[in-house]
C-alpha cells in the first residue's frame, strides 16, 4: 500500500471512530453515567456538609 | 491517620504562577518599549547585549507560556486530579521533583536565553541539555498525573482529567519530535549549540506542527481542563453539557494535529499540505465554539452571579476571548486573508487575544478560586481588588489587540501597495514609522495587564499572610462505586 492510500484509509477509519464516539456520547443508556461524572467536582462538597470544612 | 490531599505542590506551583506571570509580562513590557524606543537598553553598557530585543523576546515567550502558564497548569491539574479522583497524588517525592525540576528549567532558560543560546526554533528555543531535562521532568509529571488517575477512588474520570491527559501526552510527543537535534559538540564545536535533525522545508513543517500544537494542546486543551473544573465550581453548578464536553475533547484531538501548515502558507511547503492545514484550521471553529458555549451556558439561569462575582467575570470573559481568538484563527488561516495578515502585527495581536484574553484570564480566575482554599480562607483578602484587576486586564487586552489589528492591516496594505508601474508605493521604513502610535497604545494596554498582575500579587500576599497553609485537607470516603 502506498502512503497516499494508507493516509486515505487511516482518515476514513478515524472518521468512523469519531462517529462511534458521537454515538457513544449521545446514547440514551449513557445519560446517567455522564450526569454522575458531571457532578464529580461537587460530590465531596456535599459529603462534607456539616463536617469540618476543609475545602 | 486520616487520608489527605497533597496541597503542598499545588501551593508551590500556584504561588510561582503569580511570580513568573509578573516576570514574563515585565519582559513583555520591556520589549514592547524597545519597539518604540529601539535604543532603550543600549546605554546599559556591558549589560546591553543581554537585554537586546532578539534575546529578550524568546525569554518573554518562554516565561509567559512555560513558566507562568506551565506553573498554572501544574497547580490546577494536580489539584483537580486529586479532588475529582478523591485520592492523594501517586507520590509526594515525584511531586517535589516535578516542582523543583520545572523551576530549574525556568531558571536555566532565564540564564541561557539572554546569553544568546538558542536553537532558533520558536517556542522551542532552549538548547539540548535543557531539552533533556524537560523530557525527564515531563515523564515524571506524566507518571504522577496518570498514576493518580489509575489509583482513583471514583468510578468515572472527570472530563478535566481527560483534557490534562491529552495535553501531557501530546506535549511529550511534540517535544521529542521537534527537539530532535545534534549537539555541535559532536563536530568539535560548542557544547551548547545544536542543529535540528531535520532540514529545509521538513524542518519548517516539523517546527510548525510543534508550534501550532503547542498552542493547541498546551495553551488550549490544557487550559480547557482548567475551565471545565473551575467554571462549574465557581458557578456552583455542573457543566452545561457533559456530552458536549466529550465531543469537544475528541474533536479537538482529531483536528488540532493537522492545523500546523497554516503557519507556512505561500512558502516552499507543498500546496496540498498548505490547503490541508487551512481546511483543518477552518474545521476547528466547530469544536472551539461548542466548547465556548458549553462554558458560558453553564451560567444559564445564574447570570446574576456575573454581576457580583469578579472571579466568574474573569472566567467567562476568558471564554469570550477563547471564542474570539478561535474565530479569528481559522479566518487568518484562509490563504487570501493570510496573504494580508502574515508577518504583520495582526498575528501578534491574535496571539495576545488568546494568550492574555483566554489563557491568562482563565488562569487568574482559577487562581483566585484556588489560593484561598490552599491557605484555609473562604475567599481572597480583597474581592474588590479582584474586580479592579478584572477591569484593568480587560481594558488592557482590548487596547492591545485593537491597536495591533489596525497596525497589522495597515502594515499588510502598505507592504502590498504598488504603483501603476509596478514599483512599491511605500518603503519598508515608512511602514515601520506608521506603527509608532499603535505600538504606544499596545504598550499602554500591556502595561495595564502587567499592573493587574501586581495587584494580584498584593492580594495573594495579604491572603497568604492572614491564612495558614492547608496540609490536612481530608479526602472524603470514596463515592459508592
Amino acid at each position: 500500500m502506498d502512503t497516499g492510500t494508507f493516509g486515505a484509509v487511516v482518515t476514513v477509519l478515524f472518521f468512523l471512530l469519531f462517529i462511534v464516539i458521537l454515538w457513544w456520547a449521545f446514547r440514551r443508556e449513557n445519560k446517567q453515567k455522564f450526569e454522575d461524572a458531571a457532578n464529580l467536582p461537587f460530590q465531596e462538597d456535599a459529603r462534607e456538609t456539616g463536617k469540618r470544612r476543609t475545602d | 491517620m486520616e487520608a489527605t490531599y497533597n496541597y503542598k505542590v499545588v501551593r508551590q506551583f500556584a504561588i510561582m504562577t503569580v511570580v513568573w506571570g509578573i516576570v514574563g509580562m515585565l519582559v513583555g513590557v520591556i520589549i514592547a518599549s524597545q519597539l518604540i524606543w529601539p535604543t532603550l537598553t543600549e546605554s546599559l553598557g556591558p549589560l546591553a547585549p543581554y537585554l537586546s530585543y532578539g534575546r529578550l523576546r524568546p525569554l518573554h515567550t518562554n516565561a509567559v507560556i512555560f513558566a507562568f502558564g506551565g506553573c498554572g497548569l501544574f497547580a490546577t491539574s494536580l489539584y483537580i486530579v486529586q479532588r475529582t479522583c478523591q485520592t492523594r497524588l501517586l507520590s509526594d517525592g515525584l511531586a517535589s521533583f516535578v516542582f523543583w525540576g520545572w523551576q530549574l528549567i525556568i531558571l536555566l532558560a532565564a540564564i541561557s536565553l539572554p546569553m544568546g543560546y538558542t536553537t532558533g526554533k520558536e517556542y522551542a528555543e532552549l538548547e539540548w541539555p535543557i531539552d533533556l531535562l524537560i523530557t525527564v521532568v515531563w515523564v515524571a509529571y506524566a507518571v504522577l498525573f496518570l498514576g493518580t488517575i489509575v489509583i482513583r477512588k471514583t468510578k468515572h474520570i472527570y472530563v478535566s482529567n481527560w483534557f490534562f491527559g491529552a495535553y501531557i501526552l501530546a506535549i511529550a510527543l511534540l517535544h521529542l519530535v521537534n527537539s530532535a537535534e545534534l549537539p555541535w559538540a559532536l563536530g568539535g564545536g560548542s557544547w551548547l549549540k545544536s542543529y535540528s535533525a531535520y532540514a529545509g522545508v521538513q524542518d519548517a513543517m516539523v517546527q510548525w506542527w510543534y508550534g501550532h500544537n503547542a498552542v493547541g494542546f498546551f495553551l488550549t486543551v490544557a487550559f480547557l481542563g482548567m475551565m471545565y473544573y473551575f467554571i462549574p465550581k465557581q458557578a456552583g453548578r455542573p457543566i452545561y453539557s457533559y456530552r458536549l464536553s466529550i465531543v469537544h475533547f475528541w474533536t479537538l484531538n482529531f483536528i488540532y494535529m493537522w492545523a500546523g501548515p497554516h503557519h507556512l502558507l505561500y512558502t516552499a511547503l507543498p500546496d496540498w499540505a498548505q490547503s490541508l492545514g487551512m481546511v483543518f484550521s477552518l474545521m476547528l471553529l466547530a469544536p472551539s465554539w461548542g466548547g465556548m458555549m458549553n462554558g458560558i451556558m453553564t451560567l444559564s439561569g445564574a447570570w446574576h452571579k456575573l454581576r457580583t462575582d469578579p472571579i466568574l467575570k474573569f472566567l467567562i470573559t476568558a471564554m469570550s476571548f477563547y471564542g474570539m481568538s478561535t474565530f479569528e484563527g481559522p479566518m487568518m488561516s484562509v490563504k487570501t486573508v493570510n496573504a494580508l495578515s502574515h508577518y504583520t502585527e495582526w498575528t501578534v495581536g491574535h496571539v495576545h487575544s488568546g494568550a492574555l484574553g483566554w489563557v491568562a484570564m482563565v488562569t487568574i480566575g482559577s487562581l483566585y478560586h484556588l489560593i484561598p482554599r490552599l491557605f484555609g480562607r473562604e475567599e481572597m483578602h480583597s474581592v474588590k481588588l479582584i474586580n479592579v484587576h478584572f477591569w484593568w486586564s480587560t481594558i488592557g487586552v482590548v487596547l492591545y489587540i485593537a491597536a495591533l489589528w489596525i497596525a497589522g492591516v495597515a502594515q499588510g496594505l502598505m507592504w502590498r501597495a504598488t504603483n501603476t508601474d509596478g514599483t512599491l508605493t511605500y518603503s519598508f521604513a515608512q511602514s515601520v514609522a506608521a506603527m509608532y502610535p499603535f505600538y504606544t497604545i499596545r504598550l499602554i494596554g500591556g502595561t495595564m495587564f502587567f499592573a493587574g498582575m501586581l495587584l494580584m500579587a498584593y492580594n495573594v500576599w495579604k491572603t497568604v499572610a492572614a491564612g495558614k497553609a492547608v496540609n490536612d485537607a481530608r479526602i472524603p470516603e470514596a463515592v459508592a462505586a
